[in-house]
């Protein structure tokens, strides 16, 4: 039983890049759904073509966030069985976690709006571009104040 | 250390099952999610038919240009300076290529049938995809499927950025600057006009009516009808003619079907292509490759949920 480090830290250093990772390129993806990478010559810089190209980022932003939502509900899961004896929420965690309901709740009705045969409302599709787009803002400008400001998902009990 | 370890693991793991199921696909998820092919209505055009007479691309024009832009000059600056400034207010007459103020134009074709050199007119106008990018790729909403299948765009909402053009196929639509939404938001900034193409008179059918291209047709070159029905139709008159299908297939099908006593192929040589102008080629389905992905975000919670379970029995053992 290895509770004493375990209990120290929420996340392990590999589990935190593959976090970082995985946000920054869910949010350069997601952003390059908006036709702005070649407007502003983002695009143009060596690299970064794909970021121009629709269905490539469109494929890239489904396969991050397949491992996006796969770490997210390890991380649920393994707090819920093993951390939360010791460590407790913090409140911009609660934040930040209702913020990411909300981006992956919206996310998973755009990916069933892109299956042939689905039939949502004109409206509730437009509910969900825009939702989707807000909360990954305000999941953003949150996520730059914690780090700036230090703030962490859960402390210690 | 072990939890360390079991965290490399799961990323490991996690990596390779995405990277597994990337390269797989699962091609359930697409097919599962099958359109209801009784409701859409697809139009079959019989290209032996046409005369090019160009009845069905005046009708077009006199049936909406109530839809057709009215744009604000001088037009905004726009940054950067690549921006280009797409108008066509000045060429509302230009009817051999789509425009946004002509939606459909008939392309001709020289073939050869039989031996005989042969002038075949085809119209040419959107294809309503079944599941049509240009709509499920339309970042704000403003392209929206109807559920008879039709695709259109909605001008009030259009900021005409143009992803639309882009992601389809055949590039069917055409912007006009200095219109729409954009104008009242940062014209300077984002945004450059509306999108228009053909919406089939999607009005003219929720009042009862045909489209005016099929109204106004003298040879009765198209028949409009549920999708399954149309698909019979096409392949009865394929078979009768010893024929080719466009359309059931092309970009994972669309709503438009055209029939031709000659290869597409052979077509798609012949016709003039470029801006405005459409090709006939094979099209794959744009929509496939990301929405196989789709059946996999389902896994993936599974997975997560595995991962985790698994540690803790792994410590608790």
């Amino acid at each position: 039983m290895d509770h004493g480090q375990s209990n120290t830290r929420a996340i392990s250093l590999p589990g935190r890049w593959f976090y970082l990772i995985t946000v920054f390129f869910l949010a350069l993806s997601g952003f390059g759904q908006m036709p702005i990478f070649k407007r502003y010559y983002i695009a143009d810089i060596p690299g970064l073509g794909w970021l121009a190209e629709f269905f490539v980022t469109h494929y890239i932003h489904y396969l991050v966030a397949i491992l996006f939502l796969a770490f997210t509900v390890y991380m649920i899961v393994d707090y819920l069985l093993s951390k939360r004896k010791f460590r407790q929420t913090t409140a911009t965690g609660y934040v930040r976690i209702a913020l990411l309901a909300g981006i992956l709740a919206s996310g998973i009705f755009l990916v069933i709006r892109n299956l042939a045969g689905s039939n949502f409302s004109s409206g509730f599709i437009i509910f969900l571009d825009l939702s989707h787009l807000g909360l990954v803002m305000a999941f953003l400008f949150i996520s730059l104040y914690c780090l700036v400001a230090k703030k962490q998902w859960t402390t210690v009990r | 250390m072990g939890q360390q370890i079991s965290r490399r693991l799961f990323l490991k793991g996690g990596l390779a099952t995405a990277a597994g199921l990337a390269a797989s696909g699962i091609p359930g998820a697409a097919a599962a999610a099958k359109p209801d092919e009784g409701k859409q209505l697809a139009t079959l055009l019989d290209i032996r038919k046409c005369i090019g007479c160009e009845a069905c691309v005046e009708a077009c024009s006199e049936v909406n240009f109530e839809k057709y832009p009215d744009p604000q000059k001088p037009f905004p600056k726009m940054y950067p300076n690549r921006v280009p400034v797409e108008d066509w207010s000045e060429k509302k007459d230009v009817n051999d290529r789509l425009t946004p103020y002509n939606w459909l134009f008939i392309q001709h074709a020289e073939v050869e049938i039989n031996g005989e050199e042969t002038e075949l007119t085809i119209p040419r106008r959107c294809m309503h995809c079944v599941n049509p990018p240009c709509v499920k790729l339309c970042p704000w909403g403003a392209a929206k499927q109807l559920e008879n299948g039709i695709s259109r765009i909605d001008s009030d909402i259009c900021l005409g950025g143009s992803k639309c053009r882009k992601v389809c196929p055949w590039h069917i639509p055409q912007r006009q600057t200095g219109t729409g939404l954009y104008l009242d938001l940062m014209p300077s900034m984002a945004g450059n006009g509306v999108m228009y193409k053909c919406d089939r008179c999607y009005n003219r059918i929720a009042d009862g009516e045909v489209p005016a291209c099929i109204e106004a047709c003298p040879e009765d070159v198209q028949t409009i009808g549920p999708r399954d029905e149309i698909i019979k139709k096409a392949h009865a008159l394929a078979d009768e003619i010893d024929g080719y299908i466009y359309g059931e297939n092309e970009n994972g099908g669309t709503n438009t079907l055209y029939v031709s006593p000659v290869p597409f192929e052979e077509l798609n040589k012949a016709i003039e292509k470029g801006k405005g102008k459409p090709h006939l080629k094979p099209v794959e389905d744009t929509m496939a490759q990301a929405n196989n992905l789709a059946a996999a975000m389902f896994v993936a919670p599974i997975a997560g949920i595995a991962a985790a379970v698994g540690k803790f029995y792994k410590r608790t053992k």
